[in-house]
């Protein structure tokens, strides 16, 4: 899966369980805002995440993924290792 | 002591998703019950069931909404939201008033088995995910309720079995008959998927007519053989006279009296003694003569020896007057959680419709059902008072007795 194709993925996954327009979803935004994310639906994003490319995201990384971009570097990072 | 009464009603159940889809089933003597395959596949003894549609509330609820909340919490959505708009209470009322919320409700089986298949298969509590704690405890139906409509008073659920909903609208007038409460907002809860209905069909109780669904629950029958199980939800919305008055709300009805008891006896088999002493706390509390009550909704399950006890317990309070005694479960199978509410909204129903709904597939008396006056076919007929029973596993009893106002 190349880069494009899993910014496409993600942003469907997140969409669709989130229902919001995909169009809001841009690299630069912030993800809790968004997605109207609050401290019980941030585990459901991280649930989707895990189920989906299966990649855990943990406590102390959690904080430090603010942006959409932060979210595909993120998962990008994991699956190539 | 403050007069109660009632001013609001909602119903979602296999008879039809709102009042006037219920009352026209109850006047026509509709059964709502089917057979149902899946169940049959998954090992049932019987496949009978009520049918009713999950509510889809996609564009009413939000997303954070809907995932916490389980099937029967969506039901008593439905209800609540048609008997909030019916008793005339705005989201204003609800925001400036503390407006309590006693909601009936004993398992929630679904959500409790999601999230343990997923902890047993994945090994992971992450991936149960947000939804689940919220869904899976029994205050689940309270919980989301008060939250949704923004409820500031009382906020409990009920357990009490099979008498749920009956006891919610009892305990309810009280607080509100001692000046605790202004408004409360009552009800019962209960969902339908086979799972929260397996280990019950394991015990033998529930009906195997299935080549016959609409004639398997037959209440009083002779040949009854079990009951089959059904759901939904019911919301009766009970206020202090005085202030339902002042706001000009619509006065549908007076509960005079509630009526409880426990049998002391065997966790299952009912007795005669713990219905009957319910009975007559309910007639004392009311203060009125038995003569008033023109209609008695039994609490009548479709079993051998709950209906014949039933019935034993009602001749014995009741003597030589004959009010019409009919059990709606002949059309809905046994609502369970929610059936003590769902019960005086149906009673209720015919109440302000000048009706009493049959007894459907009432076809041959027992010795204990032949003396009472149970009418198999719609009786036309103006009453202005009735009782409701309602009886649960663990020998819990609660009466309610309603006054047309």
């Amino acid at each position: 899966m190349n880069r494009q194709e899993l910014i496409e993925q993600v942003n469907t996954v997140l969409a669709e369980t989130f229902e919001v327009a995909i169009s809001k979803i841009t690299p630069d935004a912030e993800i809790k805002e968004t997605l109207d994310l609050d401290s019980l639906s941030l585990v459901d994003m991280v649930a989707l995440i895990e189920t989906t490319f299966g990649v855990a995201i943990k406590g102390q990384h959690i904080s430090s993924i603010k942006t959409f971009d932060n979210l595909y570097d993120f998962i990008s990072d994991r699956i190539k290792n | 002591m403050k007069r109660v009464v009632i001013t609001g009603l909602g119903i979602y159940s296999c008879l039809g998703k709102n009042l006037e889809e219920v009352k026209t089933s109850l006047y026509n003597g509709t059964s709502g019950i089917i057979f149902d395959p899946v169940r049959k596949e998954m090992g049932f003894r019987s496949g009978l069931t009520a049918k009713l549609d999950i509510p889809d509330l996609k564009n009413v609820l939000s997303r954070n909404q809907r995932v916490y909340i389980p099937e029967q919490g969506l039901y008593a959505y439905v209800a609540t939201a048609e008997a909030l708009a019916n008793a005339r209470l705005t989201q204003n009322d609800l925001d400036t008033r503390e407006i309590g919320l006693l909601y009936g409700n004993d398992s929630t089986a679904d959500a409790v088995m999601n999230s343990i298949d997923t902890m047993r298969e994945k090994k992971n509590t992450t991936l149960i995910g947000s939804g689940a704690i919220f869904k899976s405890m029994n205050s689940t139906v309270s919980m989301n309720l008060a939250c949704i409509f923004k409820l500031k008073g009382i906020n409990l659920t009920i357990s009490g079995a099979c008498a749920s909903g009956s006891h919610a609208i009892g305990l309810g007038s009280l607080l509100i008959r001692w000046g605790l409460q202004d408004c409360i907002v009552c009800g019962g809860a209960q969902e339908v998927n086979p799972y929260s209905v397996g280990s019950f069909d394991g015990i033998s109780a529930f009906s195997v007519r299935e080549s016959d669904p609409a004639k398997a629950s037959r209440p009083f029958d002779r040949d009854r053989d079990g009951l089959v199980p059904g759901g939904g939800a019911a919301t009766v919305i009970i206020e202090n006279y005085d202030s339902a008055v002042k706001r000009g709300a619509p006065i549908l009805a007076e509960v005079l009296g509630y009526g409880f008891s426990s049998n002391g006896d065997h966790i299952s088999v009912p007795n005669v003694d713990g219905p009957g002493r319910s009975l007559q706390m309910a007639i004392r509390e009311a203060g009125i003569d038995i003569r008033k009550i023109g209609y008695i909704n039994a609490h009548a399950t479709s079993t051998p020896v709950g209906d014949r006890n039933e019935a034993k317990a009602i001749a014995n309070v009741f003597g030589d007057y004959r009010p019409e005694v009919t059990s709606t479960k002949s059309m809905t199978g046994h609502e369970m959680w929610m059936a003590g509410a769902s019960e005086v909204v149906y009673s209720m129903l015919m109440m302000k419709n000048d009706f009493i709904a049959p007894n459907i597939n009432f076809e041959n008396p027992d010795e204990d059902s032949a003396r009472l006056n149970i009418p198999a076919s719609r009786v036309n007929k103006r009453f202005n008072m009735f009782l409701s029973n309602s009886f649960g596993f663990g020998g819990t009893n609660s009466t309610l007795i309603i006054k047309n106002l």
